[in-house]
């Protein structure tokens, strides 16, 4: 029996990577429902994007407070899975500290992890007060109700409570260390955790065994539980993040894409010797949707976009439309388009792997075509994004559809556009009448 | 000093067999708004100082298609765009410069993909260009001290990454630069991208144009430049509301040019 922790360890282990796995291969399976967008262009300068906007958190800091806590944060956590991995290795060989092998370097880390956990809670309860106590706006727009207000929450709990167990794991072990309880060697030093040592100073060895295991055992635990949350929550920005910012736009904002589709329409027109009347080729393909009105018709990069998104709102906060109080909020766009490719994929799983047509789309069901028509193709959403999110061209593939498919334009655009067909320029004005400006005086 | 604007066509150049240094692309608010006409013509008189060889394509000018591509009509974007490219192809176009940003971004990024190349630089940078070369001169003279602030284009600055160029004429004036809260890569929009000019805006607390004047409004310019025709007339519009017409100039980088050089 003395092998049952072990055993049971490892279960623990391979249900929670397992669990985890089977959601991640669901989330890439939804991901690749998008259309095919190949990227295989600049890889040093995807790398370089990589490396720069999602290891580097280069984007964060353009403001300021929020960016330095994110750090801190971030850091914390990286560099504390060092320490996952011990106890790790521990719980699966049954054995107690096996890095302190490492001496002085041992002690060196353990500390490191002490201060940054401290820093991690001091990060996490400021944040908590900027969303509960100072209640940032872009926290508390229409969008982030319900579980994505809870789920903000929760993940500051969770990481609160996981750095609690850490300290407190490693002040009864240093306690214990004092004491010379057996397995309890000297290792590590704990600059933090000797504060909150004094608390347990009159428990007996045994009793204090218990809180030690109990902790070690909760911090792991909770560990594997909040890898699993991860994908029911925007926390899945953590990872998605890194392939997010390579698979970024490298060409200029401004720049939207050309639709083939339309250009080899366009190029018939233009070609002289095109019979208009010729039948489409047998083997023809039917030819595409144009624009996108539900997760499928967008690219699988703007599918990975919306599952990367972390609600952070810095993008609904510069749009010139939200600001001044129209319904648009990019943040939305991205949820909206996230929660529609979970139902799409829920619905794939329940019909045996295919999808059902559930009378339901992205839009209309979840966007609508005010919230379409209120934008200005400004891109500040684009800019503020500090993980590469572009929801300016799912607002763009939105419209494409509303007016290529539908001819669902505002009676102004297509005023605007009958002049453009017929006139050449917006207004209607002559062509004729073009360089008249250059005799007036 | 009132002259007569020379302002010669790509036909008259290809009926003589030369060929201009730079296309001027004088886009469709360039060509028909009134407020716009004059960047037009300021930005021509500086050319015509300058002796700068340069044509316009008159009424084999159209819509570069910009805003029914940002409504969502693809279709008519790229019919649009071929037939520009066919008119600029056929002159052998190399060089555009143009005073409209949307202009600017459109013939820069999306025609290229079908099959128009040309270089395209916004009117800020040619003058800039002009300016370094020494084919221009700009004196302070009557901006000297002014408090002037400049409204970031969307589809120069953030879409295509140019903000110094237009600060650099700016600073040359001997004026006082100064910036709004949200400027450059955070600059608000002025409201009219995204064919938004041409339409109302969707129902909300206030107008787009109106927030941005109020930012302006806040760090006391006497005058507001702008390099766009659209938010030059959104910018205006939004001073006429808030009645600083009367103290508050919304002037386009060219007109700033050839006022200071009496043109």
């Amino acid at each position: 029996m003395q092998y049952l922790p072990n055993i049971i360890f490892v279960l623990l282990l391979i249900v929670g990577v397992g669990f985890f796995v089977k959601n991640i291969s669901k989330l890439k399976r939804n991901i690749f429902l998008g259309k095919e967008s190949s990227i295989n262009d600049n890889k040093s300068q995807r790398w370089k994007n990589m490396a720069k906007i999602a290891l580097g958190q280069s984007k964060m800091v353009v403001r300021p407070i929020a960016g330095f806590l994110h750090i801190i944060v971030y850091v914390g956590f990286v560099i504390i899975n060092i320490e996952v991995l011990e106890i790790i290795l521990d719980g699966i060989f049954g054995t107690h500290r096996m890095f302190s092998v490492l001496g002085g370097l041992y002690s060196f880390l353990i500390a490191s992890f002490e201060v940054l956990a401290l820093l991690v809670i001091i990060a996490v309860v400021v944040f908590w007060i900027r969303r509960n106590v100072i209640r940032l706006k872009r926290f508390f727009k229409p969008e982030m109700t319900g579980w994505p207000k809870n789920d903000g929450n929760l993940i500051l709990y969770i990481e609160l409570v996981l750095m609690f167990l850490f300290l407190t794991m490693n002040a009864v072990d240093y306690q214990l260390q004092q004491m010379g309880a057996e397995h309890y060697a000297k290792a590590g030093s704990f600059p933090i955790s000797s504060f909150i040592a004094p608390l347990f100073e009159n428990l007996s060895i045994s009793t204090l065994i218990v809180i030690e295991r109990t902790a070690w055992w909760l911090h792991i635990a909770g560990i594997l539980f909040f890898l699993n949350y991860l994908y029911y929550s925007k926390h899945l920005h953590i990872l998605l993040a890194f392939p997010n910012t390579y698979y970024g736009k490298l060409t200029p904002k401004g720049q939207f894409k050309n639709l083939q589709s339309v250009t080899d329409e366009v190029r018939m027109m233009m070609d002289p010797d095109a019979d208009p009347y010729a039948e489409p080729a047998e083997d023809a393909a039917v030819p595409d949707k144009f624009g996108a009105s539900d997760v499928q018709d967008l690219s699988w990069v703007q599918l990975l976009n919306a599952y990367t998104c972390t609600e952070c709102g810095r993008c609904t906060s510069e749009c010139p439309a939200n600001q001044t109080g129209k319904k648009l909020s990019p943040r939305k766009i991205m949820m909206d388009t996230r929660d529609r490719l979970e139902e799409v994929g829920k619905n794939i799983d329940e019909n045996n792997g295919e999808f059902k047509d559930d009378g339901k789309q992205l839009l209309n069901d979840y966007i609508s075509p005010e919230e379409l028509w209120a934008c200005t193709s400004c891109n500040a959403c684009v800019e503020a994004c500090p993980i590469s999110i572009d929801p300016l061209s799912i607002i763009m593939d939105m419209r494409q559809y509303l007016v290529m498919e539908q001819s669902a334009a505002p009676t102004d655009l297509n005023n605007m556009m009958g002049n453009i067909e017929n006139n050449g320029a917006p207004w209607p004005f002559n062509q004729m009448d073009r360089l008249n400006w250059s005799k007036e005086s | 000093m009132v002259s007569e604007l020379k302002v010669p066509t790509m036909a008259e150049f290809f009926a003589a067999g030369t060929v201009p240094e730079v296309l001027f692309w004088v886009g469709c608010a360039g060509s028909f708004d009134d407020r716009a006409k004059k960047i037009t013509k300021a930005f021509v008189k500086i050319l015509n100082k300058a002796n700068v060889s340069f044509a316009v394509l008159g009424t084999e000018e159209s819509c570069t298609g910009d805003p029914a591509k940002r409504a969502g009509n693809e279709f008519l974007f790229q019919m649009q765009a071929v037939t520009n490219i066919e008119v600029l192809n056929a002159y052998e176009i190399k060089k555009i410069v143009t005073a409209c940003p949307h202009c600017f971004n459109t013939i820069k990024n999306e025609y290229p993909g079908l099959g128009g190349n040309y270089e395209v630089v916004h009117h800020t940078q040619f003058l800039k260009e002009l300016l370094s070369e020494g084919r221009i001169s700009i004196e302070g003279g009557m901006f000297k001290g002014k408090r002037i602030t400049f409204h970031d284009p969307c589809y120069l600055g953030r879409a295509n990454g140019v903000y110094e160029a237009p600060r650099d004429l700016i600073r040359k004036l001997d004026a006082e630069l100064v910036e709004m809260k949200s400027c450059k890569q955070r600059g608000l929009c002025c409201g009219a991208g995204g064919a938004q000019m041409f339409k109302e805006p969707e129902k909300g607390d206030k107008d787009v144009n109106i927030e941005r004047t109020e930012q302006a409004l806040e760090i006391k310019p006497d005058i507001i430049a702008a390099g766009c025709p659209f938010c030059n007339t959104m910018m205006t519009d939004g001073v006429k509301n808030k009645e600083k017409e009367d103290s508050i100039a919304v002037m386009d980088i060219a007109e700033l040019i050839a006022t200071a050089e009496d043109l």
